[in-house]
């Protein structure tokens, strides 16, 4: 029997797909990626042009201004430690990307947690690519991010949107769906409107829940940031890639080490924070 | 609009849950019981033809033991449960044909609502919790905040304004409930077993303010309960319910007089009978009663024939006097009864529970007089009849 079940052209179906998407939006992506690469440049060049001690003291009164003085201590010493390993440069690209990456992620994800959490429909779309965005191996969001918005900081910044939005999407829409019947029941009798029920009532209640998803959105992007080093994004990241062409184990546990001390101290922050916040709804 | 208009009328309300609603109603309306229409469809009947009224200022227990449909009765009445069938009406308004913006307005301006778990929002002081319904209402803000402390005031929770919910007690918080329906100075008050998760001793305090502040307020309430000693309490009319229909509606006092059937009979059977049966219901005619420019020997002609303890003396227009015994009688030959006369506050008014009675009879000299609302002699119970009226009631409930 010479009959054969022909293969699924999956592979060039993503390509016919991917090259009419580049071929039609490559020009607006690549200008958006212009102004964000300027953007991201300019700040970390600004950072990296302060003297570090300001830089590390500046963060250290910020820090405690929003937690506790031990968690401040803690962000100084270890900023100065990365300092001392001389990885202050890296460290600091690595924290622009993380923060600006952050932030996209929670001016898009948020809007469409809400969504997701007002809309059954929307969430049997939302769930799915969730679920597809978080179990796809993280590095094949770097090659088509190349075509976009070329190789840099900004590719890297969008392959961790991607990687780093689900959890805030998710939690958003659990925090507004977790909200008691009871307050929503309360939130109508009184004649709330559908958006006066969420603004008053269901965001303020869930925000704890959402901080949540702000912590792991960043670590996630932390991890991906890393990553992305393999496209040119640089940091801490580019610091162990390149220990790894060279096979220079020590420096590459160096470079590790410097991005497991900037994990804690993002970690410990965003956790007080929500903590904190925790205590201060719920509580009074 | 003329006087004897109901505020809420409820007419034929009925609620079907269920995807099968449309389905069970023809079945439910062709005489079908409640557990042959659940078989056939599915459907759960939640409410099934409920009617009654409610008039301006009253205030109007809903009872049943629970799944009796009292609550769905409630929330179909500003339809956070939208009824299957039936209408609502509040003054001229058709509460279930309103469109979502009507409806809304609606809840604004004339409901307020109290719930069993209190449903304060967590993140809101007391303060903006009570602000909330004028928030929505779009008041600003120095005006709100003027009417939410008038009516934390008005709860007694003075100087708590700025705490959080969770800063107070179950009592405290209910009255933070209550003020945040008051602060609307809504007509209606719709309270859902509102009393029912706090401690006995504070629930009978918050049921004796609801009643001053009834008076005062002048609001009208449907107030959901399961507990008959809370419904007298409250004082007003009673619909009960069981298996999503009425089964009688009337006071406490007419539930035990004439219980509908063996359900109203069982509920009815626990009662506190002195608070519940008044004066009037005990009396009798007075078997002694003179005039009070009769001589006391007449009098104790009439006394001794009568088997009365006292002679109970009126004047001219009737209104109860006092009371002379036999010993004072005996002793004062010709005078006149004015003159004689004790005990002179030994009477209680028609509409008095047994309760009062008791109290008046245990100061008195075996009898007290029962009077209409000018002071005229109405009847007489002396302790004889009040055991018989407890003895009548304790047949009546056995069975």
């Amino acid at each position: 029997m010479d009959f054969e079940i022909p293969r699924i052209p999956l592979a060039e179906w993503c390509d016919v797909a991917l090259d009419w998407a580049t071929e039609h939006f490559s020009g607006v992506t690549r200008a958006l990626s212009a102004v964000v690469g300027t953007a991201i440049e300019s700040s970390t060049d600004f950072l990296v042009g302060l003297p570090p001690w300001l830089v590390i003291l500046g963060c250290g009164l910020l820090v405690w201004r929003l937690t506790t003085w031990r968690i401040a201590l803690g962000t100084v010493l270890g900023f100065a430690f990365l300092w001392n390993l001389e990885l202050w440069r890296a460290t600091l690209q690595s924290l622009v990307l993380v923060l600006v990456s952050t932030l996209f992620a929670l001016a898009i994800g948020i809007p469409i947690g809400v969504a997701a959490a007002l809309s059954k429909r929307f969430w049997r779309i939302v769930g799915p690519a969730l679920d597809m965005m978080q179990t796809m191996p993280s590095f094949v969001y770097l090659i088509p991010a190349i075509p976009f918005f070329g190789l840099g900081a900004v590719s890297a910044c969008f392959a961790t949107i991607v990687f780093a939005m689900p959890p805030t999407i998710r939690l958003t829409a659990l925090g507004i769906l977790q909200t008691p019947p009871e307050l929503v029941e309360a939130a109508d009798a009184f004649g709330s409107s559908r958006w006066q029920k969420l603004f008053k009532i269901q965001l303020p209640l869930a925000i704890p829940t959402i901080m949540a998803g702000v912590n792991q959105t960043i670590m996630l992007a932390l991890s991906m940031v890393v990553i992305a080093a393999m496209i040119g994004a640089g940091g801490l990241g580019g610091e162990v890639w390149r220990a790894i062409q060279r096979l220079e184990a020590g420096q590459g546990f160096q470079a590790g080490i410097a991005i497991v001390v900037l994990a804690v101290i993002l970690d410990r922050i965003t956790q007080h924070i929500a903590r904190h916040m925790r205590r201060d709804r719920q509580q009074g | 609009m003329n006087e004897t208009q109901p505020r809420i009328r409820v007419r034929g309300l009925t609620k079907i849950f269920g995807d099968e609603a449309g389905r069970a109603l023809p079945l439910l309306r062709a005489g079908q019981s409640r557990a042959e229409v659940q078989k056939a469809t599915g459907a759960v009947i939640g409410l099934q033809d409920v009617s009654f009224d409610v008039a301006e200022g009253e205030i109007l227990v809903v009872m049943g033991l629970s799944g009796s449909g009292k609550s769905t009765c409630l929330r179909c009445i500003n339809r956070l449960i939208e009824p299957t069938a039936g209408s609502v009406h509040i003054d001229s308004t058709d509460v279930t044909a309103l469109g979502e913006r009507e409806l809304m307005e609606l809840r604004r301006t004339r409901f307020g609502m109290v719930f069993q778990q209190f449903a304060l929002f967590p993140h809101r002081t007391i303060q903006r919790n009570v602000e909330y319904g004028l928030e929505v209402q779009g008041v600003p803000p120095a005006a709100r905040r003027d009417k939410a402390l008038a009516a934390i005031e008005t709860v007694g929770l003075k100087g708590w304004d700025q705490h959080f919910p969770s800063q107070l007690s179950g009592g405290m918080q209910q009255r933070a409930g209550l003020a945040r329906a008051l602060a609307l100075d809504p007509d209606v008050l719709l309270m859902d077993e509102a009393f029912s998760a706090l401690d006995p001793l504070i629930r009978r305090d918050m049921q004796q303010e609801l009643v001053a502040l009834q008076k005062r307020l002048k609001k009208t309430i449907v107030f959901v309960s399961h507990d008959l000693d809370e419904a007298i309490a409250l004082g007003g009319r009673i619909v009960l319910m069981k298996d999503g229909r009425v089964v009688q509606q009337g006071t406490a006092a007419d539930f035990l007089a004439n219980p509908a059937d063996d359900y109203v009979r069982r509920f009815v059977e626990h009662i506190d009978v002195l608070g519940v049966v008044t004066a009037g219901d005990a009396m009798r005619r007075p078997a002694a009663v003179r005039p009070w420019q009769s001589t006391a020997a007449e009098a104790l002609a009439v006394l001794t024939q009568s088997g009365e303890p006292v002679v109970t003396v009126v004047c001219e227009q009737g209104r109860f006097q006092g009371t002379v015994d036999a010993d004072t009688l005996k002793r004062a030959g010709t005078t006149e009864l004015r003159l004689l006369l004790s005990d002179r506050d030994a009477f209680v008014p028609r509409s008095a529970t047994l309760n009062e009675a008791v109290a008046r009879l245990a100061s008195g000299r075996g009898e007290i007089a029962v009077t209409g609302p000018d002071g005229e002699l109405f009847g007489v119970i002396a302790n004889a009849d009040l055991v018989a009226a407890l003895a009548r009631r304790r047949v009546e409930t056995a069975h």
